[in-house]
């Protein structure tokens, strides 16, 4: 029941808010049920929670199972964190119609605690297409100049990819001895060796463009910058979790023998992303431009270390996929401040940052160090975990991966140097008093960041589970 | 049986209430009371409760299947009269007239639903057909819509020709009528039987193609959508149009199935070209009345996919499909009905002015497009789940998933007009009631995207 409540939290609360009208109490409402969501997120992940299941579609043999293993639970403490955290940080933006933009981000929320949890096929897909059509809307209605084009991109590649899955789906389901939905009953598909390779490609191209893997990034960088900063953040903390998520929930154990046959290929793809992108952030000016780059870089790496199919590497990843999110959330949170207070997108234009609002200087440093995986900070565990396993996959290829530390200490010191130090500029000059709410969702993000760096043991009990599960048969 | 005679039977009814009340209202009043008797007699036949008793010598055949077809296609008519019966008053005379041709149409429906004999097949379509002529061309003063009934009609009464050419063949090679007979064996009947056989069954085909407008037998199909009056394009395009494709279905799952090396290689080049055709075509309308003609080329093409059944897939989801199919459509046709103009810009700000109104075509263009929460997309799922299952190469399936994401560009071109484009909506003045009539068709979709089972479940009873 804890699992069905989790979902529907949000969800009420976003019916709720479509009748709403003032603009102030919708905020409350809506951080109240992101919290309440929090609360639940970390009772589930620490004292676990029973399967809820029930009849949905009896004629075709689907069901509404929702599970959590520790692949979920981490996701779901990541989804609870980020989301009151969003809020709380852009609770001073200016928002046309916020209820209404609260009650997309709610629903999106829904989808997407839905996609973590969800342990039937066609219910995975049902919540996966569930959180990106309240994205469109939020893009399309609050973002940027480009927007409508933009988003509109991003959706019909997103929709391409996943109507691939719901083949791959099918084709799973025709194969499965009793004619079901569940997970269970996907793994001991008897599919043939060439049929086990077409539904592997059809569920790759779903999350492939999703986390997104080079050369299907194209909608990212543009939708970030063009996306409303919460759903900036929602995207790049969580959004994109949807991708390795499913490589890990459904492409690794249904397809074990073509996910080693295409170990190389996808291993390669992702390090020419990792490099790609790196080399681009560094000639970014824009500073969303340049997180979003930085976003991939560190996508890339993650997807690399999940397709070596070593138990180190998924465990790296399992971490990271929290922390990543931590990191990227805080950088946005800050960079989302300063546009703010001070309308400079351009590095070019910011300077004096520490002499303007040392806090601000102080959590930007601190987040940056993160970025880079410095050890102290909780990249640090993850990334050196994947950089392990690329090793023992190829030593050639980690040393390319390996060039990305360097460019990532490139671009995000830069970043830092050009933001925080140097003359106050002009438009550094508007930074008025400083935004309290956002900046204390900055140092609990930060708080998080350094624990779980010192002390990730409670990261990796949580998701022992999953590991075993996929490495130990 | 039930149905059969009950709607002829209306059908004189309301053809003289005409002369007895003056008032349009009441003549829908009368329409809806008698679809209510027409939906009563047609469930006490599926239930087994009463039949009227006729020997129909084995002509028809009444299935589970049919008189739950026929129930879903009289529920449908009920609610298009429901949401459109002041608008339907507003054209012609009497309206009285019109709602006479709806039930000689049902009539040709509830035959349709339940033929076992070819002859019977050829009646019912022509009783639905003709009625239809005189709908599209019942905006007596205006020359598009007298163009369509005229185009209508001659391509109407060809593809009937072809349709009886196709019956005579096939009487030649096998002797009979009646459908479930055996029909020639390809192993042992004599070659030239065969062969008459094989033709009979194409021209047969091409004929049910220009029904269902499938391309390329599809060219009749804008112009007449788009010169009828908008109200008889929602009808003829959603109930019309879902009859036919349910005795295609039917027809072809039968004795013909076993053919099916005469015709299924057809029918994949006739499902790609409907594809293809319905939806890049629909991309660069400007008129949204013209865009859903089109865009109700490219939903045949997926309908098309039960062909190749049959499974419970097949039967199960042709059924989600028209009835997913038909609710958004009356739906869609509702909000335009009540704007000036029919063009996309017309639409521009429509969020701002009626949010409501424009959440709930969101959500019909939403189930059109296929996007889970909405029937579409069960519709959708089990006709491709069909089609995996009858064994067709995977290869068609990703075509026509191809094809839906390019309907997703046509279909949110509107939802962009109306959330994202500054203007001012060009839309008559409706009453409130209006709005809740189309929220119970929102409702119905967001109901068969969320648990199908529950529309489905009348099949097993």
């Amino acid at each position: 029941m804890v699992l069905l409540s989790i979902l529907s939290i949000p969800f009420i609360a976003a019916i709720i808010l479509l009748f709403v009208k003032p603009n102030e109490k919708a905020n409350y409402i809506a951080i109240a049920s992101t919290g309440i969501t929090l609360a639940l997120a970390l009772n589930i992940a620490f004292n676990g929670a029973a399967n809820f299941d029930a009849s949905w579609i009896p004629s075709i043999n689907a069901r509404f199972v929702l599970t959590a293993d520790g692949l979920s639970k981490i996701l779901l403490l990541l989804t609870g964190i980020s989301f009151p955290a969003i809020f709380i940080a852009t609770s001073k933006n200016e928002i046309k119609n916020r209820a209404q933009f609260l009650s997309l981000m709610l629903f999106t929320q829904t989808g997407l605690l839905g996609v973590f949890l969800a342990g039937d096929a066609l219910l995975f897909y049902f919540f996966w297409e569930l959180a990106l059509i309240p994205v469109y809307f939020l893009c399309s209605i609050w973002g940027g100049e480009k927007r409508v084009a933009v988003t509109f991109k991003f959706f019909i590649y997103t929709f391409l990819g996943s109507l691939f899955m719901l083949i791959g789906i099918i084709l799973v389901y025709t194969h499965t001895a009793d004619q079901s939905f569940a997970i269970q009953a996907f793994k001991q598909a008897t599919l043939s060796s060439g049929q086990q390779l077409t539904a592997f490609a059809l569920f790759f191209t779903a999350f492939a463009i999703k986390m997104p893997i080079f050369p299907l990034h194209t909608w990212q960088p543009d939708a970030y910058e063009q996306s409303p900063t919460a759903v900036t953040m929602v995207l790049s903390a969580v959004m994109v979790k949807m991708g390795l998520y499913g490589v890990m929930r459904w492409l690794m154990p249904l397809f074990p023998d073509a996910f080693s046959a295409h170990s190389n290929f996808v291993v390669t793809l992702s390090v020419i992303g990792i490099l790609y992108a790196s080399f681009i952030a560094i000639r970014q000016d824009d500073m969303k431009r340049l997180i979003a780059y930085s976003s991939i870089a560190h996508i890339g790496l993650m997807s690399a270390a999940l397709f070596t199919n070593t138990q180190i590497g998924v465990q790296g990843v399992l971490i990271q996929l929290f922390s990543h999110g931590i990191n990227v959330l805080g950088l946005w949170v800050i960079a989302d401040i300063i546009e703010q207070q001070t309308g400079a997108r351009s590095l070019k234009e910011m300077g004096g940052l520490a002499k303007q609002n040392p806090t601000l200087a102080i959590l930007l440093v601190g987040f940056a160090f993160a970025n880079i995986a410095l050890p102290l900070t909780n990249a640090f565990v993850g990334e050196f975990l994947m950089f392990n396993s690329l090793f023992q996959f190829n030593p050639w290829i980690a040393a390319a991966a390996g060039i990305s530390v360097v460019l990532a200490a490139i671009y995000t010191l830069n970043m830092v140097q050009k933001c925080a130090y140097g003359e106050v500029s002009e438009k550094m000059n508007k930074m008025q008093s400083p935004n309290v709410p956002a900046q204390f969702v900055l140092i609990v993000l930060l708080v998080v960041v350094i624990i779980s760096g010192v002390y990730p043991a409670p990261l990796f009990n949580l998701t022992s589970d999953t590991l075993q599960q996929l490495f130990i048969k | 049986m039930n149905a059969i005679i009950a709607s002829a039977f209306l059908g004189v009814i309301m053809m003289f209430a005409s002369w007895i009340f003056d008032n349009e209202q009441t003549h829908t009043r009368i329409a809806l009371a008698g679809l209510l008797a027409l939906i009563v007699a047609n469930v006490l036949q599926l239930n087994g409760i009463y039949t009227i008793p006729v020997d129909y010598k084995g002509l028809l055949s009444f299935t589970q299947f049919g008189l739950y077809v026929n129930t879903i296609l009289f529920i449908l008519t009920f609610l298009y009269v429901w949401l459109n019966g002041d608008e339907i008053a507003k054209i012609g005379n009497h309206a009285a007239d019109f709602y006479a041709l709806f039930f000689f149409v049902l009539c040709g429906a509830s035959i349709l639903t339940s033929f076992n004999n070819l002859l019977m097949l050829f009646i019912g379509i022509e009783i639905l057909s003709i009625p239809l002529y005189i709908l599209t061309g019942s905006d007596k003063k205006n020359l598009n819509s007298n163009e369509a009934a005229l185009k209508y009609f001659l391509m109407g009464a060809f593809s009937t020709g072809i349709f009886l050419l196709g019956i005579t063949f096939i009487y030649g090679a096998t002797g009979t009528f009646q459908l479930l007979n055996p029909s020639v064996n390809p192993a042992t009947g004599m070659v030239r039987e065969q062969l008459m056989q094989s033709a009979g069954l194409i021209l047969i085909f091409v004929s049910f193609n220009f029904k269902v407008s499938a391309a390329p037998f599809h060219f009749w199909t804008p112009d007449v959508y788009d010169g009828a009056p908008t109200v008889f394009t929602s009808f003829m395009a959603t109930i019309v149009k879902a009859t036919a494709i349910i005795a295609f279905v039917v027809l072809f799952h039968s004795q013909f199935k076993a053919l099916g090396y005469a015709w299924e290689l057809l029918l994949t080049f006739v499902l790609i070209s409907t594809l293809f055709v319905g939806n890049i075509t629909a991309v660069f309308q400007r008129s949204v009345k013209r865009m859903l003609a089109y865009s109700s080329i490219a939903q045949v093409g997926f309908m098309l996919f039960a062909l190749y059944g049959p499974n419970n897939f097949a039967n199960e989801g042709i059924l989600l499909y028209i009835m997913a199919y038909s609710i958004a459509s009356i739906g869609l046709f509702g909000v335009l009905i009540k704007m000036k103009d029919y063009s996309f810009e017309a639409f521009n700000g429509l969020a701002k002015k009626e949010p409501l109104l424009a959440g709930m075509t969101t959500l019909f263009l939403m189930s059109l497009a296929g996007i889970p929460l909405t029937g579409g997309f069960f519709a959708k799922y089990y006709m491709l789940n069909a089609a995996v299952q009858s064994g067709i190469g995977l290869w068609l399936v990703v075509v026509a998933i191809l094809f839906a994401a390019i309907s997703i560009y046509y279909y949110f071109k509107l939802i962009q007009a109306m959330y994202f484009s500054e203007g001012e909506p060009a839309i008559h003045e409706m009453e409130q009631s209006y709005k809740y009539k189309l929220l119970v068709f929102a409702i119905l979709i967001l109901g068969l995207g969320i648990l199908p089972n529950v529309f489905l479940s009348y099949l097993y009873f």
